[in-house]
């Protein structure tokens, strides 16, 4: 099988980040046994779904006993952030076969997302989509291993330790790393408190609410502002 | 949850997941998103995410707790200024962790 050069510059693109995609997926494989999720059932859920911050709510939720429908509706919506990525990077992916563009949009991750995208704005001549593979097999291959490694060591870890605090604490940084002007900043703080005042809600639909009601304030006062105040 | 309930779950999630990342790809050059489309989903990461903190640190055990006793809403804040500053996942777990087991080991019943 022919493997382009682009492909090893996609693979020595993403390296660096391993640093943090490791932990990560150690952190979703120990999450996922303290919920009381099987080994096996720990790779089931990290290859099908492949979304580590999806992965943590979808353990979170099942540690508070939420209804099904739930779980999977907060998942999606977590996720919804893809359907961006995947049309930005769809002019990159185009003269493929179904097949293929399928498995790479399977593998796309926020890591090489946003690995490709930045190494593709002055690298007009490069093979995008080989780029594109290697950055996003790297990732996956190390997130599958990480998250055996971390569903191993999880069943070592008691659950006196109040491991599960390590959820917010997860989403917390990733939040943080979204905010960056004010629209977004209102988002968060219209969904953060809307989730408190309707946590008594019934099916927890409280958490569905607020982040639709997040989305809107952020909406809301985008539209609102001048343009040099919003992040482009 | 009974281990058929599980799958049924994984296979629910990934496959919204799966067309999530596959239907702008699919329909390129056949439909573009829709501008306010993309302009309100900018603001899913930040609200969704705030959603799922907020109760878990202002709720611990169920109820509402607005207090020094609650050692996860102060851990969580601590936590909340190594996230702000650092952006570092890995880090902010364990400085947050690492609050909470001080706080129960020293002021903990």
């Amino acid at each position: 099988m022919h493997i382009d050069k682009d492909f090893y510059a996609g693979v020595r693109g993403v390296v660096p980040i391993l640093i943090g995609v490791i932990p990560f997926a150690m952190i979703s494989g120990v999450a996922a046994v303290s919920v009381g999720l099987t080994l096996f059932e720990t790779i089931g859920i990290s290859v099908i779904v492949f979304a580590g911050a999806s992965q943590l709510v979808v353990y979170q939720l099942m540690s508070a006993g939420s209804p099904w429908i739930i779980m999977v509706l907060t998942a999606w919506v977590i996720n919804l952030r893809f359907t961006m990525y995947s049309a930005t990077l769809a002019p990159y992916l185009q003269k493929l076969p179904l097949g293929q563009k399928a498995l790479l949009a399977y593998m796309l991750s926020d890591q090489a997302f946003g690995t490709s995208m930045s190494y593709f704005i002055g690298n007009e001549k490069v093979s995008h989509r080989w780029y594109y593979f290697g950055a996003a097999l790297t990732i996956w291959v190390a997130w599958q291993i990480s998250a055996v490694i971390g569903a191993l060591l999880g069943a070592l870890v008691p659950a006196s330790w109040g491991f599960d605090f390590a959820f917010p604490l997860s989403f917390m940084a990733l939040m943080f790393g979204a905010l960056y002007d004010r629209p977004t900043v209102a988002a968060a703080l219209v969904g953060g408190s809307v989730a408190v005042l309707a946590r008594g809600l019934p099916y927890n639909t409280g958490l569905v609410l607020a982040i639709f009601l997040g989305i809107a304030a952020g909406y809301f006062l985008e539209s609102r502002l001048p343009r040099k105040e919003i992040a482009q | 949850m009974s281990a058929l309930s599980i799958w049924l779950l994984f296979v629910a999630t990934g496959l919204g997941t799966f067309l999530q990342r596959f239907l702008f790809i699919y329909l390129f050059g056949k439909i573009e998103m829709p501008y306010r489309l993309r302009r309100a989903l900018r603001f899913v990461p930040a609200a969704a995410l705030a959603a799922l903190v907020f109760p878990a640190l202002t709720h611990p055990a169920g109820h509402l707790d607005i207090s020094l006793h609650n050692f996860r809403l102060l851990a969580g804040l601590g936590g909340a200024l190594v996230a702000w500053k650092t952006r570092n996942v890995l880090l902010t777990i364990l400085v947050g962790m690492a609050l909470l087991w001080i706080l129960g080991a020293v002021f903990g019943t």
